[in-house]
């Protein structure tokens, strides 16, 4: 099965860097994989994206999910279909922060006698946006490690998800969401039949890989606790080009920065670039103003169709005889 | 017709095989009935398309130039370097699945293949491997494949199997439009000379004589003539039309269907009813002949080629600006291409209603107004004396059709029409209309005899929702605003629900407008007996 590829390569990156910190590579992981990571994140994001952007739009094509603005008097549907670019910018951020259409989601199921029903199927929708918005507070929760003094808002989101104080020290909301919504993510791939059918091994990696990683860092945490002092010093040497090579934190935590530095570094490369793509999408990201404001496509072809007057030649006995008007006697 | 029966049909199991998609092969002869008959030679000779030769599908060898792959391949690079919308829709589906059960040859056939995110994968599955570096190392295992005889194929059965609808695009997060995806790979496989005779042939007449159906300009006179005959045994009214006429203050395009087979020609008396009621200054052109555009189902330039003649016979004629007909993928033309591909139209004026004095400014710059804008204005300012009643052997429902619908958003208007044209209009259940609207399966050229297994599968879900109007409301009539529906639901109701029969919006119209000097009405455009007039009317 495909899922077993991402298993055995999530595990050999943690075997990967266990090993290789023990062995007298705490630099490499702590300092070289790191700043590796982000510059291929950064250049190989920004490449694809200007990959995307150096191909042109040609034809404004919206997918119109409302009704158009057309007569004044007929209520339009200003964010479904919208028809100025505020509208296009107000469709494409409620695709981003609020996942619009994911949210439309239905399932279809055929009953006997080949009715077919639709009802509405919001499971996958709640889980993406748990997923993303956990995945989000994590990380700038982790920003607590990169900033010193650490900025209000981060203290703040860190209050506000540990606010239920379990445990000791206590578990952050955050963290329990994407280790359930990833699992239900993943879970879906491979119990639905139609989704493990077309799943594919780059399709179970990245939840695999935030699985590890979330489970990595559940550890780090609540079981074998590393010396956070360590890490801070770390996470500032990195930021402020001034790394220093931490001291006595323990293989696990080698595996959790390694995983994390596999997930930045190979974003650019996987499905993960959707997140930038949502963006740039053609029939999202376009007002639906087609008959009021021209679009101009920069490599229209010179094609001229069949001409009135080759058809008026073609055809003039013919138009003769039906008594239709000619151009040329 | 098919031999299957209704309860054959509905056997679905959406259950995927045991066989992965990555395997390609495809047995033509026992899937008859879901596949199309190849492009005729002659018609790719006339258009100078590549590679004409007689072939079938069900043939091993398909007679491809010796240098295909390359051709293939050297079409997807430059088209990556063209169009964003395709690079953007390969490099983000993150095979969430939830396009998977909104496409009805999905829902009908069960074929996984046809879930539209599979559909995208045959295609990406090669830009994979011969674009991206981890297909090209990895293979398979990064979801990469070989372009083999085989997938090519497999492209021709399945991107010929997509009806261009859109409605997988509208429930996709990254809003990614396998129509979109379909139409290049039309594209590519046209490029070896690979399409189907049902979009080829139109082209080729559209080309050549003005229209889809090759009807030439002494034919489009006689089937107006009959037309208004036909008009004035019902009415009492005789119209006058003109065609080719200079000078008037409109250009009126409709799709082809609507003056040459039944049920589009009511629709298109309904037009004309309209037209000599408001005294409309109109021309229609027998070289314009042809609103919808099989160049959509064919490829980007073949859409400017064919649309090419709309603003060339406007400017000919010195119209004033462009009233268009009933028909949905030709509405896709007009409101997404016509105005790139064969613009500006600043030879034309920004279109007024001459009856309301409305200023139609969403269509400033196309200078296109579609039909039921135009009504619902002459509706809302009270222009039109409508008798209802003369609908009221008609239960109706309205079937939004693709493009309209998700191409443009034209969901009201016709509703209005509709309602001030009717007494009893119900709506199907509301997953399965506006943009949430099914297919009516045959769409982009697959309305075809050697497809109908397909089609009628295909139509399962817009079927299944007539049934279910049927049933509760006792509707007995779909409306719509599409030729192509028109001709392709005939059949399906015909197969699924044939209690119900199709019909423009317009004819609708037709039937209740009362027009000045007419006879007392007994029958509808069609014939039929007016509600209480069963006994008067001589049928
Ligand atoms: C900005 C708008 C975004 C939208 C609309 C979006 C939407 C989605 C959706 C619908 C899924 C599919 C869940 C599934 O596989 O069943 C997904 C998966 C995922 N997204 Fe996003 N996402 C966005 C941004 C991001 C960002 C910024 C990241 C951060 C790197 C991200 C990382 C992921 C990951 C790791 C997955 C799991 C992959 C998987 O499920 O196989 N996404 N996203
Ligand atoms: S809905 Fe969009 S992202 Fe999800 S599988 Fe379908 S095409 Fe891919
Ligand atoms: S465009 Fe329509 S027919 Fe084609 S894959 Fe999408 S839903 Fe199916």
């Amino acid at each position: 099965m495909r899922v077993i590829w991402s298993l055995v390569l999530v595990g050999a990156l943690a075997a990967i860097a266990f090993a290789g910190s023990r062995a007298g590579g705490e630099a490499v992981f702590a300092v070289a994989v790191p700043y590796l990571a982000l510059a291929t994140f950064l250049v190989g994001l920004s490449a694809r994206v200007i990959g995307w952007a150096r191909s042109p739009v040609p034809f404004r094509i919206p997918t119109s999910c409302g009704q158009q603005r057309s007569l004044p008097w007929i209520r339009s549907s200003r964010l479904d279909n919208p028809s100025t670019g505020l509208g296009a910018a107000g469709r494409v951020l409620l695709e981003a922060l609020a996942f619009r259409s994911l949210f439309r989601n239905t399932r279809a199921e055929l009953r006997e006698g080949g009715r077919l029903s639709y009802a509405a199927d919001k499971w996958l929708w709640a889980a993406a946006l748990a997923f993303h918005y956990s995945f989000l507070t994590i990380l700038l929760r982790h920003l607590r490690f990169f900033a010193e003094p650490v900025p209000g808002f981060v203290a703040l989101l860190q209050g506000l998800d540990g606010c239920f104080r379990v445990g000791v020290p206590t578990f952050y909301v955050s963290s329990v969401l994407l280790v359930v919504a990833a699992g239900f993510l993943l879970g879906r791939r491979l119990l639905d039949p139609k989704l493990r059918y077309l799943s594919l091994p780059a399709d179970y990696v990245p939840l695999v890989l935030l699985l590890a990683i979330a489970a990595s860092g559940l550890l780090l945490r609540h079981v074998y606790k590393t010396d956070l002092l360590a890490v801070k010093d770390l996470a500032v040497g990195l930021v402020t080009f001034r790394p220093v090579v931490p001291e006595g934190v323990g293989g696990l935590f080698y595996v959790h920065i390694f995983l994390v530095s596999s997930l930045f570094a190979y974003l650019p490369f996987s499905k993960l670039v959707h997140a930038a793509g949502i963006f740039l999408s053609p029939t999202r990201n376009l007002a639906n103003d087609n008959r009021r404001r021209r679009h101009v496509n920069p490599w229209n072809p010179p094609i001229v169709g069949h001409t009135y007057a080759e058809w008026e030649a073609d055809f003039h006995d013919k138009l003769v005889a039906a008594g239709l008007p000619l151009d040329k006697e | 017709m098919t031999e299957k029966t209704q309860q054959e049909l509905v056997q679905i199991d959406y259950a995927p095989p045991a066989r992965d998609w990555m395997d390609p092969r495809i047995d033509f002869v026992a899937r008859r009935g879901s596949w199309s008959y190849p492009g005729a030679a002659k018609n790719l000779r006339y258009l100078g398309f590549p590679n004409p030769r007689d072939w079938s599908p069900e043939d091993a060898d398909w007679k491809l130039p010796p240098n295909w792959q390359q051709i293939i391949h050297d079409g997807l690079a430059e088209r990556l370097g063209k169009y964003r919308s395709l690079k953007v829709f390969l490099d983000t589906c993150v095979r969430c699945g939830a396009c998977a059960d909104k496409c009805h040859f999905f829902l009908g056939s069960g074929d996984p293949k046809n879930m539209p995110v599979l559909r995208a994968e045959l295609l990406r599955s090669v830009y994979r491997k011969d674009f991206t570096t981890a297909g090209r190392i990895l293979g398979s295992i990064a979801g990469a494949r070989e372009l083999t005889p085989e997938v090519l194929k497999e492209w021709f059965y399945y991107f010929f199997q997509c009806t261009e609808c859109r409605r997988c695009s509208v429930f996709c997060p990254y809003g990614i439009d396998t129509a979109e995806i379909t139409m290049i790979a039309r594209e590519l496989l046209n490029l070896v000379g690979l399409n189907i005779n049902w979009v080829i042939e139109p082209v080729a007449n559209c080309d050549r004589t003005g229209n889809h159906l090759g009807i030439q300009p002494h034919t489009f006179k006689d089937n107006v003539d009959f037309l208004v005959d036909e008009l004035a045994d019902v009415t009492g009214v005789r119209v006058e039309p003109s065609i080719n006429r200079k000078g008037a203050e409109l250009l009126f395009v409709v799709p082809s269907a609507d003056y040459f087979a039944d049920p589009g020609i009511y629709t298109f008396m309904g037009y004309l009813l309209l037209f000599h009621y408001l005294g409309l200054d109109y021309t229609l052109s027998a070289y314009a002949s042809e609103g919808g555009n099989f160049g959509l189902f064919t490829s980007h330039d073949t859409i400017k080629r064919l649309n090419y003649k709309i603003y060339h016979e406007a400017r000919r004629l010195k119209v004033k600006w462009l009233l268009g007909g009933e028909c949905g993928h030709m509405w896709r033309v007009m409101h997404q291409y016509m105005d790139t591909m064969n613009g500006p139209a600043d030879f034309l004026e920004a279109p007024v209603s001459p009856v309301t004095g409305t200023r139609f400014e969403h269509a400033a710059s196309t200078k296109m107004v579609h039909i039921c804008e135009f009504t619902a204005d002459l509706i809302r300012n009270g222009k039109l004396k409508l008798d209802k009643t003369r609908n009221d052997h008609r239960r109706v429902t309205f079937h939004d059709s693709c493009n309209p619908a998700r191409a443009m958003g034209i969901l009201e208007e016709p509703r209005i029409v509709l309602n001030a044209a009717c007494n009893h209009v119900f709506e199907m259940p509301e997953n399965t209309i506006r943009e949430q609207t099914f297919c009516c399966g045959g769409g982009a050229g697959l309305g075809n005899d050697e497809n109908l297994e397909m089609r009628l599968r295909g139509g399962l879900p817009r079927a299944n929702a007539v049934r279910w109007v049927h049933e509760k409301h006792g509707v007995n009539l779909m409306a719509c605003i599409c030729a192509i529906d028109r001709a392709t639901l005939t059949a399906l109701v015909e197969y699924w629900v044939p209690e119900v029969g199709i019909s423009g919006v317009h004819e609708l119209l037709g039937n209740a407008l009362v027009m000045p000097g007419e006879k007392p009405r007994t029958t509808d455009l069609r014939g039929l007996p007016l509600a209480g007039m069963e006994g008067v009317a001589d049928v």
